[in-house]
């Protein structure tokens, strides 16, 4: 263990650290918390502060404890929508788009003919920026001279794939799918590549098939992988925003809660206070999520 | 890397498989398949792009009339001049670089000793930290707007700086959201993979004396070059991408990254899908040289050839 050797080595030196190393510590250690203070943990903290106020971002801030949250949960339509929406999200990124990821991973990593082609082409869309992805949705999708519903032969009576409030949502978590399988592919590339092949090659000289090379050797040894991926998974999935917004501003079957944030805060209407309270719901979640699979990472990082 | 594999999977939990089964040979056809069944997929992945190209290259009037998916009687490069010099997108493209370069060095250099300190000396309140970096970076970015947007009013910086002689209103505003917001993400990668690397080294290092920066600059961060190159491409198009922090961070026009000058065209053209394909594009053609250009690296880099002695 490192901590033994460090011990003992600073027995020797009298001192762990140097008082060079505490400056150079203390320095690029401050730094990034600092930066990370100011940016992320204040402001976070402060919209926490800023749910249980009323503010239109100009005149006086007012105290009005939990009404913001009453209304929420009671009285704004948009609501209810939004969380089942972004829970369907979070399902179909997590049971369809992250195992397909794995399995192209899986199926280029097997050392086949033109696997770096495969791969480059699977990761292309992950580069793209949300308004290619956004433009594209409207040409493959759109109703007029949609490519789609030319393919399927319906001009004369064409499904508006990206209005019509029953399907949108599907057409959109697709078109972030496409993004998704390929980031979570190259994510399992970079773990497939680094377990040992020797593993590998015992366990076939035992006679093991391919499967169960892969889910008795293979995929253990993915662990800090599959958390990695689990954690960008539900985040991304909760951060949804870009895609919807780019196509119908988050309206007509794409409510998110990301959109109702920003429809609150950033609209007409400001009102801060109340869109900061949409802000906490989406920051308890996100948390919640974020502690459950960092408290087993740790976890993980201790048996190691 | 072996030491890490060899605590996880002993040889014990492979089932050993009666003696005479005819080692892996895998079948000719399988093969095949596997081929068949990635083409289909690529196929699918990159339509969406091919007909954005193809429609680009086609004059409007032609795809209003018979659809984007027909055969063409005239292709002609004019949509990328036209987009090119019309939105005026050298200016934007300079814009991100500005913000972009940076905010991708800066951040890197920053985690990966933050990721450094948490895995590999063992400090005091090293998991908190590490917690405290990765949460951060997993909060929704909604969440941190309004406050953000009232500070950066509220800080001033000197002419020579800023031009709007505030924080506000300047690529150091988002600059610095950037690097904030990113550190977590590259610490909690850097850090995981900082514990894959032998242990050794260090020790040795350590045994000969070597101070914090020396364990940090000449024995880690060269053993982290493939996943600082990973984390560089994906750094860098996310950064390239964003346009929620360059739209409330930045009221000037002319300072908008690329990515929201693409915005501007479609507003202005939002009828002309084809001259909109071709500026998409353009925006997205420099991230896509990046990947494709560190591609090679990132992939060789990723074996870890140093760890395995």
């Amino acid at each position: 263990m490192p901590q033994n050797t460090a011990r003992r080595a600073g027995r020797r030196t009298t001192r762990r650290f140097t008082r060079r190393d505490i400056v150079v510590l203390g320095a690029l250690l401050g730094i990034p918390v600092l930066l990370d203070v100011v940016i992320v943990w204040g402001p976070a903290l402060a919209s926490v502060g800023l749910s249980f106020t009323s503010w239109d971002g100009i005149g006086d801030i007012h105290w009005v404890g939990g009404d913001n949250y009453e209304n929420l949960v009671q009285d704004y339509p948009a609501f209810w929508p939004a969380v089942r929406h972004n829970l369907l999200w979070i399902a179909f990124l997590g049971l369809v788009a992250t195992p397909f990821g794995l399995l192209l991973a899986v199926l280029v990593d097997r050392g086949i003919r033109f696997s770096r082609f495969y791969q480059s082409v699977l990761y292309m869309p992950v580069v793209l920026s949300l308004a290619v992805v956004g433009f594209m949705a409207q040409l493959l999708l759109g109703t007029d001279q949609g490519v789609v519903n030319t393919i399927i032969g319906n001009e004369q009576d064409p499904v508006d794939w990206l209005g019509d409030s029953s399907v949108n949502l599907w057409m959109m978590m697709l078109a972030a799918s496409w993004r998704h399988v390929g980031y979570v592919m190259i994510l399992y590339l970079a773990g497939l590549k680094s377990v040992d092949p020797e593993l590998k090659e015992a366990a076939a000289i035992d006679g093991a098939n391919e499967r169960q090379t892969f889910f008795r050797i293979t995929f253990p040894t993915l662990r800090p992988v599959n958390v990695v991926v689990g954690v960008i998974t539900v985040i991304e999935a909760l951060r949804a925003f870009d895609i919807v917004y780019a196509v119908n501003k988050g309206r007509n079957g794409l409510e998110l809660l990301s959109v109702l944030i920003t429809d609150n805060i950033i609209g007409e209407a400001s009102r801060i206070g109340f869109g900061s309270a949409i802000a906490v719901v989406l920051l308890s979640v996100s948390l919640g999520f974020v502690v459950v699979f960092l408290v087993q990472e740790l976890r993980g990082a201790r048996e190691r | 890397m072996t030491a890490d594999l060899k605590s996880t999977t002993r040889a014990g939990d492979v089932t050993p498989i009666a003696p005479g089964t005819a080692p892996d040979r895998r079948p000719r056809r399988g093969r095949y398949g596997v081929h068949i069944f990635l083409s289909a997929v690529c196929l699918a992945f990159v339509a969406p792009l091919l007909l954005a190209v193809y429609t680009s290259l086609r004059p409007y009037e032609e795809t209003a009339r018979d659809g984007y998916f027909s055969w063409p009687d005239k292709l002609s490069l004019d949509y990328y001049r036209e987009a090119y010099t019309a939105s005026g997108m050298g200016t934007y493209f300079t814009n991100t670089l500005i913000i972009a370069v940076p905010a991708v060095i800066v951040t890197l250099f920053l985690a990966a000793f933050v990721a450094f300190a948490v895995s590999r000396l063992n400090i005091r309140g090293g998991l908190a930290l590490l917690m405290f970096f990765t949460a951060g970076n997993l909060l929704p970015p909604q969440v941190l707007v309004t406050p953000l947007y009232v500070l950066f009013l509220k800080i001033d910086l000197p002419w020579w700086m800023s031009d709007s002689m505030t924080l506000y209103d300047s690529y150091w505003a988002v600059i610095l959201v950037n690097i904030g917001f990113q550190v977590g993400f590259c610490v909690f990668v850097l850090s995981q993979f900082m514990r894959t690397l032998p242990k050794e080294i260090l020790e040795a290092a350590v045994v000969d004396g070597a101070g914090v920066w020396t364990q940090f600059w000449r024995i880690t961060l060269p053993l982290c070059r493939p996943a600082l190159a990973a984390l560089a491409t994906l750094e860098f198009t996310w950064i390239y991408n964003d346009f929620l922090w360059a739209l409330i961070f930045i009221s000037n026009p002319d300072k908008l990254p690329i990515t929201s000058s693409l915005n501007n065209l479609r507003g202005q053209f939002f009828t002309d899908y084809n001259l909109l394909a071709a500026g998409s594009i353009l925006v997205a053609l420099p991230t896509i040289l990046v990947f494709l250009l560190l591609q090679r690296h990132f992939i060789a880099g990723l074996t870890l050839g140093s760890s395995k002695g």
